[in-house]
């Protein structure tokens, strides 16, 4: 069985990393070498909202990693990829340097605004994109492993664990709308002018950022991919399903989950910070409850436990709400709320799910076909 | 001894005046309109020392023009001398008399010159009305009166106090005359015994204010009068602090109370059955909504019931929510049993749906909710403020906490449901239905919740939103109390509520709410099952 979900997924994953590599290049080539007045040209908002989607698809990717194949449901996934984005919206801010509006060589402007007169000190390094990266990723996995490191060794599970995840999320969306936490309170981070030296609005730059992200999605993929059908996969796939029974066998359950559990947080750091240049803004609202359960409906419409299944879902919800709230915005939450009833009610298992049910099916009805009856036997 | 010849004579003009106005007489009437008349002559001294005459008349007649004087509308009949109090009406003036305030027509503004005051003035005005006030008929205006001399410590108010005090027959007017009389002689040149007496008067008036008379007195004084009110002045203060922890303690009840009610319900379908709905918030909401629907047909139809529209939502909001809360069960979480991730998830979808179909009847924006009379208003105990609604909301709690607890423990569908909670199977083998059960189960929490929102609406915004706010904060509740616990829900609650407040003052209201939350998050570390967790084999189960 573990076999064949195996091979199944190899042929999944090809196909998946295929796709991506070519919607990079199609996107690519059609915003950059295609004229505007094309009817193929795609606008630079339209790269920019595909590469939205590709960070979603990234942070669904993390979710699945850890409620998929270890059982762990965060409701609060949503505080990590925020962290991430702020980490990355810090790089941005000093990168705007004199250009600002009260044209500080150093202090971002809602500083000045605030009186303040010095750098604080967590924000010392942001002038280097190697630091804010590498703070994108090691910020979410402090907090990630030292909440889950409290969390899993007191065996806090299930619902309880949701609903503290949830409460931590909702803490820090509290704290970042602080003024004086020195996060730009309700307004964020916001107003960027370039990255790495590139203008942010530039054409090129959304391309490169899209490619980044897509990119990024194929390698959080392959590592995801990796720790699954690793023996390590298989002991958090024992985990989730029978969590008294893995610890009674020898293995230290809350050690298996610890990890996945920070290396998911810091997948969805990574996605939080491609995230932020392309939407231009940063603010204490990504860190709201409500955001962190819509990012786990994406991996449940997809299919949980399938990986592909998340990003797909993730792009497909993400693409539904686009289209919805232009054209009817009342409707979009009855529809995303049926959405959340519908999946749990109907398709456990997703779409993929659903997909492979059929293939299962028509399978099985070839193989009545070459011989008839097999369901009677017993 | 200049002050004290001078209080005498106006202690005796005052005596006089009370005799000989209380039947109003003509030459009277003419001597307080040559008085009036005065304060038209001469410069700013003079004017002042018109004013004071005024006052020690101790006349209340005198009140209007001196009113008029502060306010600016009090002028001078260019011809004829005559002072008159004005309205403005258009490019004419509108004149009064200042003493019968009989009307005397109309005048262009060239025939009449305003008589100036600069602040010296306006506060001597002030003062001199605090006094006149004193002899006021209206037990309120003594009282406005006597506070506004213990506000302005004016040692001439004395010899009018003391009058007042003598004739006063309410005692509350009395103490606060008392005191006003003490803050006065403070700062007065009477002798030391005085002093120390009337210090030790405030002090018993306690008050942020009374402290600050007394450390202002404490600043310019010597010897043992210092001493003495700066002892006082710290009897002052610690009262003050413990006043305000009561106060505290108060906020922290109410808030409590307000969880409480919100979590009522969840400690029945998440406490009880293990259902995490995540809908709650708005079964509270459609709560709120009943009362204001309520209200509006009581508005346009029968208003004469307004006081008891509250009453009325009761019921109704039990119901409404309740059904509700059946249909979701039956429709939707009773295919979801054993799956609480997925019930977490459908039910948040459900408050996804139902806040949208709120927003789409009512609209987004806030509701009017009214408050009956009986709720409105407020009364102090010490330097304590309690309003009414807050104190219903909280009896009200405590009382659907104990009708609760009457169903789960006195009545055999509270006997039904305790069984199917600890063990389905043998329940259903029993004879119960347990369908049924859960189903009215999940109805009850939901119906709670309904009336939860019926008190909420008194004191929150009714907006499709008003679930939301509450979501989190209930399912702290009933996770730091322990879950299937009732009383677990109401310690939790208040302990909740207290901390929150007691932190606020130190952390600001944010950050305290942030504490709480980190608190909570370690507490489940250490205690994974809450305060009062339940033991045995229901646990695993």
């Amino acid at each position: 069985m573990t076999n064949f979900i195996a091979g199944a997924l190899g042929i999944r994953s090809y196909i998946f990393i295929a796709v991506i590599a070519a919607i990079v290049v199609v996107v690519g080539f059609l915003n950059l070498a295609v004229p505007e007045t094309s009817s193929l040209y795609m606008s630079s908002y339209v790269v920019s909202l595909f590469g939205k989607y590709l960070c979603y698809a990234i942070l669904a990717l993390a979710i699945d990693l850890v409620w998929g194949f270890c059982g762990v449901l965060s409701l609060g996934h949503g505080a990590f990829f925020a962290l991430g984005g702020y980490a990355m919206g810090m790089y941005l801010m000093r990168q705007i340097g004199t250009r600002g509006v009260y044209g500080h060589p150093e202090l971002p402007d809602f500083m000045v605004f605030l009186n303040w007169q010095e750098l604080p000190w967590y924000w010392y390094g942001f002038d280097m994109f190697w630091f804010a990266a590498l703070m994108a990723v090691l910020v979410p996995g402090a907090l990630a492993f030292a909440f889950g490191w409290f969390a899993f060794r007191s065996r806090v599970t299930g619902v309880y664990l949701s609903i503290i995840t949830q409460a931590m999320t909702f803490a820090l969306l509290l704290a970042f709308f602080r003024n004086d936490m020195g996060f730009g309170g309700n307004n964020g981070l916001t107003d960027f002018k370039d990255i790495l030296g590139f203008d942010v609005q530039s054409d090129s730059t959304r391309v490169g950022l899209f490619a980044a992200s897509g990119i990024a999605l194929i390698a959080a993929f392959l590592l995801a991919q990796a720790i699954v059908t690793s023996k390590l996969g298989k002991i958090l796939i024992a985990v989730r399903d029978a969590e008294a029974r893995t610890r009674f066998l020898g293995y230290r359950v809350e050690h298996y989950k610890l990890f996945v559990w920070t290396l998911s947080a810091m997948m969805a750091g990574v996605a939080g910070a491609l995230y932020v240049p392309q939407v231009g803004i940063i603010n204490p609202s990504e860190f709201a409850p409500a955001n962190s359960i819509e990012a786990v409906i994406w991996v449940a419409v997809g299919g949980r436990g399938t990986l592909v299944g998340a990003a797909l879902g993730a792009v497909l919800v993400n693409g539904a709400k686009t289209i919805f709230t232009g054209i009817l915005p009342e409707v979009w939450l009855f529809a995303l709320g049926a959405l959340f009833i519908a999946v749990t009610l109907f398709l456990p298992k997703g779409i993929l799910g659903l997909a492979s049910q059929i293939m299962a099916k028509r399978r099985e009805r070839q193989a009545t076909g070459a011989a008839p009856q097999p369901q009677e036997a017993d | 001894m200049m002050t004290f010849l001078k209080s005498r004579t106006s202690l005796l003009l005052f005596l006089f005046s009370l005799f000989m106005f209380v039947p109003a007489t003509t030459s009277h009437a003419d001597e307080l309109a040559d008085k009036i008349n005065k304060l038209a002559e001469g410069g700013f001294n003079d004017r002042q020392k018109a004013i004071n005459e005024l006052a020690a008349t101790g006349d209340s007649r005198v009140v209007p023009a001196l009113e008029a004087l502060g306010d600016g509308l009090l002028y001078m009949q260019k011809l004829g001398n005559k002072v008159v109090i004005v309205e403005r009406a258009g490019s004419n003036f509108k004149l009064t008399d200042p003493i019968t305030l009989e009307a005397l027509g109309e005048m262009p503004k060239g025939a009449l010159e305003k008589i100036k005051v600069n602040n010296r003035l306006r506060r001597a005005v002030r003062d001199a009305l605090g006094g006149l006030q004193l002899n006021s008929k209206k037990p309120a205006d003594r009282m406005a009166a006597a506070e506004a001399v213990f506000q302005s410590k004016d040692p001439d108010a004395i010899p009018l106090l003391d009058a007042a005090i003598e004739k006063e027959t309410k005692a509350d007017v009395k103490k606060a005359m008392l005191e006003a009389r003490a803050a006065a002689v403070l700062s007065s040149d009477l002798d030391d015994t005085a002093k120390l007496d009337a210090i030790k008067v405030i002090e018993t008036r306690s008050g942020r204010d009374s402290r600050s008379i007394l450390l202002g007195f404490a600043a310019n004084a010597e010897g043992k009068l210092k001493s003495a009110a700066e002892e006082s002045a710290g009897i002052i203060e610690r009262s003050l602090a413990a006043w305000a922890a009561a106060q505290n303690v108060w906020y922290g009840l109410s808030l409590g109370s307000v969880l409480l009610l919100a979590a009522i319900g969840l400690a029945i379908t998440f406490g009880v059955m293990g259902v995490i709905n995540m809908a709650h918030g708005e079964m509270v909401m459609l709560g709120a909504y009943t009362t204001f629907v309520v209200q509006d047909v009581i508005r346009t139809s029968y208003p004469q019931l307004f006081e008891v529209s509250l009453l009325i939502s009761i019921p109704l909001a039990f119901l409404v929510a309740g059904a509700i809360g059946v249909a979701i069960e039956r429709g939707i979480i009773r295919w979801l049993y054993g799956r609480p991730l997925e019930t977490l998830l459908a039910t948040w979808g459900i408050s996804l749906a139902l806040q949208q179909t709120v927003r789409s009847i009512f609209g987004p924006t806030n509701q009017e909710v009214g408050t009956p009379d009986f709720m409105s208003g407020a009364f102090e105990i010490g330097q304590m403020t309690i309003t009414y609604n807050r104190l219903y909301i909280l009896v009200f709690a405590l009382v659907v906490l104990a009708a609760l607890m009457l169903v789960m423990k006195r009545t055999p569908y509270g006997l039904q449901m305790r069984a199917v909670t600890q063990n389905r199977a043998m329940a259903g083998a029993m004879g119960i239905r347990t369908d049924w059960v859960d189903a009215l189960t999940f109805g009850l929490g939901s119906g709670i919740a309904g009336i939860a929102g019926v008190a909420l609406s008194q004191i929150d915004n009714v907006s499709p939103n008003l679930g939301q706010s509450y979501i989190i904060d209930s399912f702290m509740v009933v996770v730091f109390g322990g879950v299937g616990n009732l009383w677990g829900t109401l310690v939790g609650a208040m302990t909740l509520g207290v901390a929150n407040k007691f932190l606020e003052p130190y952390a600001g209201a944010v950050l305290g709410k942030i504490v709480v939350l980190v608190f909570i998050i370690l507490f489940i570390q250490k205690k994974p099952r809450g305060m009062f967790a339940l033991k045995g084999r229901a646990v695993e189960a």
